[in-house]
């Protein structure tokens, strides 16, 4: 019974995302949305939590929000593969439920 | 596979709009069947025929009755959400005396019992908001 977490806000302005990463069973998927790209960037202060959680869940990042914040491939932690809306929506088709941490 | 989309947010303030728009589209460009999009809370004002973006900006109300003529969509607005915000439809501005209705086309005035049911027969329920 996977779920996808969808996560739209950044972990440096609220709490959702630490709180999304805490109720992440193996098996899960994270995908980050909208501001919740920002989540994605490597040597942030919030990249060791999301590398840490990459290691029993996969971990999305929606590329066009990515690319509108100036953000790519590049700018992402090791393990978090982009995908685009297409791509969302095979996330939601392949789990069991989508939670979205509002 | 049978999706429900839920949008919790107005167009322009936040993205959820946008992003359930997009994801909408891309779910029907792969052959799934929207059951319905449910708008509830601030996302009602997605529904007002009457707004006005600039020219170069893109217009969400449009592009959504775009999708439901061209896909057959039920999009459907929160009845108690939309009174409160003045979305109208002609039958509601009649019951409640107001001069003008301003539902856009292809969206319909109705009530959550439409959103549980969204749940229910959906495979998927997706949610959008800020």
């Amino acid at each position: 019974m996977s779920t996808l977490h969808t996560v739209n806000k950044s972990p440096f302005e609220r709490s959702a995302f630490s709180s999304a990463l805490n109720h992440l069973k193996p098996g899960d998927a994270v995908l980050m949305i909208e501001d919740g790209v920002v989540g994605a960037r490597k040597g942030s202060a919030f990249a060791g939590l999301l590398e840490s959680a990459a290691k029993s869940c996969a971990i999305y990042v929606l590329e066009p929000d990515l690319a509108a914040r100036g953000m790519g491939e590049t700018d992402v932690i090791q393990g978090a593969n982009l995908v685009d809306y297409g791509g969302f929506v095979d996330l939601v088709t392949t789990h069991q439920r989508t939670q979205a941490w509002l | 596979m049978k999706l429900g989309i839920l949008v919790n947010e107005g167009p322009y303030t936040h993205q959820a709009s946008d992003t359930a728009y997009q994801f909408t589209k891309a779910a029907l460009e792969k052959g799934h069947e929207i059951f319905r999009v449910f708008f509830y809370h601030d996302g009602v004002n997605n529904g007002t025929r009457l707004t006005v973006p600039p020219q170069d900006d893109r217009n969400l109300q449009q592009a959504w009755s775009e999708l439901a003529e061209k896909h057959n969509l039920d999009l459907v607005v929160c009845i108690a959400a939309a009174q409160r915000r003045g979305i109208l439809d002609e039958g509601e501005a009649k019951r409640h005396g107001k001069d003008a209705s301003n539902i856009a086309p292809g969206f319909r005035i109705s009530g959550l019992g439409q959103l549980v049911e969204s749940g229910i027969v959906a495979d998927r329920l997706v949610v959008f908001g800020d």
